[in-house]
């Protein structure tokens, strides 16, 4: 297998209550580089995330067929746990979730606090909030309430507080869809950033935004993924009429 | 035109029965008031809260052990409720809604929310006095808690199930495993309305008389020891009331006025609460 591929997805079917959503997903996810996952709503753009870290098999009803290898082992054999696979792969929801009782240094702590992981703490947090690029906003009040904190913020905090606990990919679905275009921006800077050290998986509705963060895009249409291809290539020549269709806007 | 006067017409009169209504509904509780303060007052003094009741005939003396008592009754019952009914409604609230094991323990609950109060201290008979050949305050206690578990688990159930998914997907997400955002993350977010759950539950039971009958007793004396009858405001009220004897009768009506106020004050404590967790969801 190829060294630099970090998930490989092979036949990948995710059910609702009996109801495939998705069909027969084949990909490949390599290693320090930005997938963008686009397609119209209820394509399955959220299934497909929530496959990758086992959150969709929680929901009641849910269940997935095929494969999906994390550095070349299937995470739903039977030997792997999938809350520790969810430490190695982590993710931001589309609108900010920071835990309201705690605050805004144990938010980014509670990764490894809950989960009794050594570290030096303060350490950990520092750096956490560095890398999503908020520390000098947040560092004057850490013992502060994230409620305090504007949407984008909380946004960021979420990020921080999914990189604390250091995971290899991170999945982030529509990270920026509740923020405003300033705001927006500073988390596709900072995905541009983690590049360097994650691999990152991002669902977006926006196409500009998947075309200036992404190495790859994958388009979905109604369950299928139909192109994958990288971000260049898809957007300038595409090699699914469906795709020309969607990213240029002339979709039904 | 006819119309709309009809229309302005009726509604005056739905309104004036609805105040009528709330004005026949306040009367019976104003009067209760009423009667309880002007006949308990005479009674009110400091030697209510702090000294043992005087002998049947003698000088009237206070219900300072009862007032105690219903303290140390309700402590253990808490002690023993608290949990169970805030594990009981966590686990409720985190199962899927087809759990067989979850809509039996909500069953239960149903059921058990039902139960004359006097059918909770049957239990806490034949499972604690009964064994123990002894009233005791914790006898009492485990009745109350009886009492207490029902409306607690089915509350905590209702206020974990109003926080938002989200919350619990984000801890899941980080690798916490789901036991553990329960109780760190969901649980904490739905304090405030727990603890106004709590207060409202320890409000209802420390007025429980019938099932404290033939389980804490009574007791003249101060005591504190679990494992001991034990004296409390409402059994001593009961057995003041039926007195044939003026002092005790006078006793009972101040210890009615005691009762009314803690319990009055334990709901009040629970509005303060209810009330900050209104503030703090808009801040
Ligand atoms: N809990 C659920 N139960 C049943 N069906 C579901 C559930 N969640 C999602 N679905 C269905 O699965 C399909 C894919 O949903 P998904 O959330 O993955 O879409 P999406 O591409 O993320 O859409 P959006 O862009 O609107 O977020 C949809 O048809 C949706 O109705
Ligand atoms: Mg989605």
């Amino acid at each position: 297998m190829d060294e630099t591929v970090r998930m490989a997805v092979r036949g990948l079917s995710a059910f609702h209550r009996g109801t495939a959503v998705l069909h027969n997903v084949t990909l490949d996810v390599r290693d320090r580089s930005v997938l963008a996952v686009i397609g119209p709503s209820g394509c399955g753009k959220s299934t497909f995330l929530r496959c990758l870290n086992r959150m969709h098999e929680l929901a009641p009803g849910a269940s997935v067929t095929g494969e999906i290898l994390l550095d070349g082992r299937d995470i739903h054999g039977p030997g792997v746990d999938p809350v520790a696979l969810r430490r190695r792969v982590g993710m931001v929801f589309q609108r900010p979730n920071p835990f309201p009782t705690m605050s805004i240094f144990e938010n980014v702590a509670a990764g490894l606090r809950l989960n009794r992981m050594a570290g030096d703490l303060d350490a950990v947090v520092e750096r956490a909030l560095r890398a999503a690029a908020l520390w000098d906003e947040v560092k004057d009040r850490l013992r502060g309430s994230p409620g305090s904190l504007s949407g984008g913020q909380q946004q960021r905090l979420c990020i921080a507080r999914a990189l604390a606990v250091e995971p290899e990919v991170l999945l982030m679905d529509e990270p920026a869809s509740a923020l405003d275009p300033i705001a927006s921006a500073r988390v596709e800077d900072l995905v541009h950033e983690l590049k360097a050290r994650y691999t990152v998986v991002i669902v977006t509705h926006n196409m500009q935004q998947a075309a200036r963060v992404s190495d790859s895009t994958a388009f979905f249409y109604l369950g299928r993924l139909v192109e994958h291809s990288p971000t260049a290539e898809l957007f300038t020549n595409p090699r699914e009429e469906r795709t020309e269709e969607y990213v240029t806007g002339r979709f039904g | 035109m006819k119309a709309a006067l009809s229309r302005r017409v009726r509604s005056a009169a739905a309104f004036l029965l609805t105040a009528l209504c709330v004005v026949i509904a306040l009367v019976p509780l104003l009067s209760l008031a009423w009667l309880v303060v002007s006949r308990g007052w005479a009674g009110f003094s400091w030697a209510l809260l702090t000294e043992v009741p005087g002998p049947p005939g003698g000088a009237p003396g206070g219900v300072g052990n009862a007032l105690a008592g219903t303290g140390v009754v309700v402590f253990w019952a808490a002690l023993l409720g608290l949990p169970l009914g805030i594990g009981a409604g966590v686990f409720l609230a985190e199962s899927d809604h087809d759990d067989r094991l979850a809509s039996a323990v909500r069953f239960t609950a149903d059921v058990l929310a039902g139960v004359p109060s006097i059918v909770a201290g049957i239990v806490a008979y034949g499972l604690i006095v009964a064994p123990m050949k002894r009233f005791s305050a914790l006898a009492g206690a485990v009745a109350l808690a009886v009492l207490m578990l029902p409306a607690l688990a089915r509350t905590t159930e209702e206020l974990v199930r109003r926080v938002p998914g989200a919350l619990r997907e984000g801890g899941l997400a980080l690798g916490i495993p789901q036991w553990k955002t329960s109780l760190r993350i969901v649980l904490p977010a739905a304090a405030a309305g727990i603890a106004t759950a709590v207060l409202l539950s320890i409000a209802r039971i420390a007025g429980e008389t019938g099932p404290l009958l033939f389980t804490s007793l009574n007791n003249a004396h101060w005591s504190l020891a679990p494992d001991q009858p034990i004296g409390t405001l409402t059994v001593q009220l009961y057995n003041d009331a039926i007195s044939p004897y003026p002092a005790m009768q006078q006793r009972a009506w101040a210890t009615a006025l005691l009762l009314l106020v803690v319990v009055g004050l334990l709901n009040m404590a629970a509005r303060v609460v209810a009330g900050r967790r209104a503030e703090g969801a808009h801040g």
